[in-house]
């Protein structure tokens, strides 16, 4: 088959962590009764008018300033129009030519240690629609208008990524700094963080493909899969001959396909226009410094201060930098004294592990960073070997303890550093490896591999290997 | 600038507004008469002159974040042709 290019770009709805609606005074909480949370304006009574949330405006600009983007000083509202009978108004209101924010971007990480800059285009401010059920009553669809004016952060990228892999890198970036900068609780099942993902085709050096849209991703798994069964998609398509023609698709979870939704030959046509109900919005010199005063340490400085302060490698820093939680769990337990580097070996390898395995966030780890630190400490000070330790991790996740000390005491896992125990274990070990002896004094190396191996099993994991390494060279050179 | 009578009809569409064939005529002159206007607005010089937005000199006012309005789905409801469990009720929407 022939080489094809996957052209890639996002767009990103962020629903900002406000308390009130982005032009009334309505709640934006999740999950109240229908149309409890639906102010005059919300509900397009006539003569309500918007007003703008000042929080609202300091989230965007918030965001802007962590992706090094250009803030409008002066942005303009503007009109989208379209008839659906969750949007009472007949229009929503967005930012079109003027935009709050303009440029930037943020660095990704790939799997492989590589990193991509991924360029923003923009990101705009708007309001959210309501909702309508269309299966709970028979002859009506239902409208609740709850949602309708909720404060959302459109974010798109340029068509820069060049894999699933990569937009899903991508997109769960944004997810921290979103989280970082406290602007979003990134809360993707309530739908606080949705990606509508652009994905076309080329030859490479070709133009751009004809893209189709995939509308309202809300799992990172489902993206991925989304993703390569789109690209499939396409490229079959084009080598059977046929045009890709530009659409909206959805994507089902059940059966793993996209499929289109409207395909845009009547297209829209939003007419947009400034919205004489809104001035433009000003951020001041004053709101401007106050909001940049407020800025926390961003991931990049954050992976660049890990390097610095605990010596880590940039590939460790950047994973525990990535998201708030993870690097307030780092800086936990290294506060306790631990050794900064096997922290993060076991946050990067045993802990996410297992969370992955449980489907769990690092915020409901059932082992605490402090726990975790305790463990780091005892195998730094040869307490217990790395394998033990592993021991008492999974007793300290299944609630057997409530420090790794309890877990070696009550389970006698103390490593054995008793030099003639260990070379009695050694001793009987050797009496019976006399071809392993053989074969290591003819130069293979792995023999000797094996005879730790059997030792390290005869004394139950508790001698050091280390020290078990030294004594059986000292015994049989 | 001259309209067809296809952008009549996609206009009032995507408008939702209907226009009769036989009004298809009148409505054409109407819009062209309007067009004519803005080609006129547009000979007018306007070079150095920075775009507006909006007809008045006037800043976005900002609100404090806080929730002032209470749940008033009851009364509110009572000016819509149909509502129940809490759903205002519109006629099926499938896409």
């Amino acid at each position: 088959m022939a080489q094809w290019e996957i052209v890639i770009g996002l767009e990103t709805h962020v629903q900002l962590t406000t308390a009130s609606k982005i032009f009334s005074g309505a709640s934006t909480a999740f999950g109240a009764e229908p149309n409890t949370q639906a102010s005059i304006v919300d509900l397009a009574m006539p003569g309500a008018l918007p007003v703008m949330n000042k929080g609202a405006a300091e989230r965007a600009v918030k965001f802007g300033l962590a992706v090094g983007a250009n803030i409008n000083r002066r942005s303009i509202f503007a009109r989208k129009n379209y008839f659906y009978p969750d949007l009472p108004k007949g229009y929503q209101i967005s930012q079109f030519e003027t935009p709050i924010v303009q440029g930037g971007g943020l660095t990704i990480t790939l799997d492989d240690g590589t990193t991509k800059f991924i360029e923003l285009t923009r990101a705009h401010l708007e309001e959210d629609a309501g909702k309508s059920v269309h299966d709970q009553f028979d002859r009506e669809s239902g409208v609740d208008l709850n949602r309708a004016g909720t404060p959302l952060l459109e974010i798109v990228t340029e068509p820069v990524m060049r894999s699933a892999k990569e937009a899903v890198a991508y997109a769960k970036a944004l997810h921290g700094l979103v989280r970082y900068l406290d602007i979003c609780d990134g809360n993707m099942q309530e739908g606080s963080f949705r990606c509508d993902v652009n994905v076309s085709v080329r030859k490479p050096g070709e133009p751009f493909g004809t893209r189709r849209e995939i509308k309202n991703l809300n799992s990172f798994k489902f993206m991925q899969q989304a993703i390569d069964y789109e690209v499939r998609w396409q490229i079959e398509q084009i080598e059977d001959g046929k045009k890709i023609v530009q659409a909206t698709v959805l994507f089902n979870p059940d059966s793993g396909e996209t499929r289109a939704m409207r395909t845009k030959e009547d297209a829209m046509d939003y007419r947009y226009f400034p919205d004489p109900d809104l001035p433009p919005l000003v951020i001041d010199d004053a709101m401007f410094d106050r909001i940049k005063a407020s800025m926390p340490e961003l991931p990049e400085a954050k992976c660049a201060r890990f390097q610095s302060e605990f010596k880590l490698p940039e590939y460790d820093a950047r994973l525990l930098s990535q998201d708030s939680a993870t690097a307030k769990y780092f800086e936990v337990a290294v506060k306790t004294g631990a050794d900064a580097k096997l922290v993060a070996n076991w946050i990067i390898g045993e802990l996410s592990a297992t969370l992955n395995r449980e489907e769990k966030s690092i915020e409901q780890s059932p082992v605490s960073s402090v726990q975790l630190a305790s463990v780091v400490a005892r195998i730094s000070d040869g307490t217990i070997s790395n394998k033990i330790a592993k021991t008492v991790f999974e007793a300290l996740w299944s609630g057997e303890g409530k420090t790794a000390d309890d877990v070696i005491a009550a389970k006698g896992l103390k490593q054995i550093s008793d030099v003639g125990a260990i070379e009695k274990i050694v001793d009987e070990v050797l009496a019976k490896s006399a071809a392993q002896i053989a074969d290591y004094k003819s130069g293979k190396e792995k023999a000797l591999m094996s005879i730790v191996g059997m030792v390290m099993k005869a004394s139950q994991g508790k001698a050091n290997p280390a020290q078990v390494n030294e004594i059986i060279k000292r015994k049989i050179s | 600038m001259s309209l067809s009578a296809q952008d009549i009809e996609r206009i009032a569409h995507l408008a939702r507004i209907r226009v009769t064939p036989d009004e298809v005529g009148q409505v054409q002159a109407k819009l062209e008469g309007i067009f004519k206007l803005i080609d006129d607005m547009q000979s007018v010089n306007t070079k150095g002159v920075e775009p507006m937005s909006h007809g008045l000199d006037m800043v976005l006012r900002l609100r404090d974040d806080a929730v002032t309005e209470k749940n008033d789905r009851e009364n509110l409801q009572r000016n819509a042709p149909q509502a129940a469990e809490g759903y205002f009720l519109v006629p099926k929407v499938i896409e």
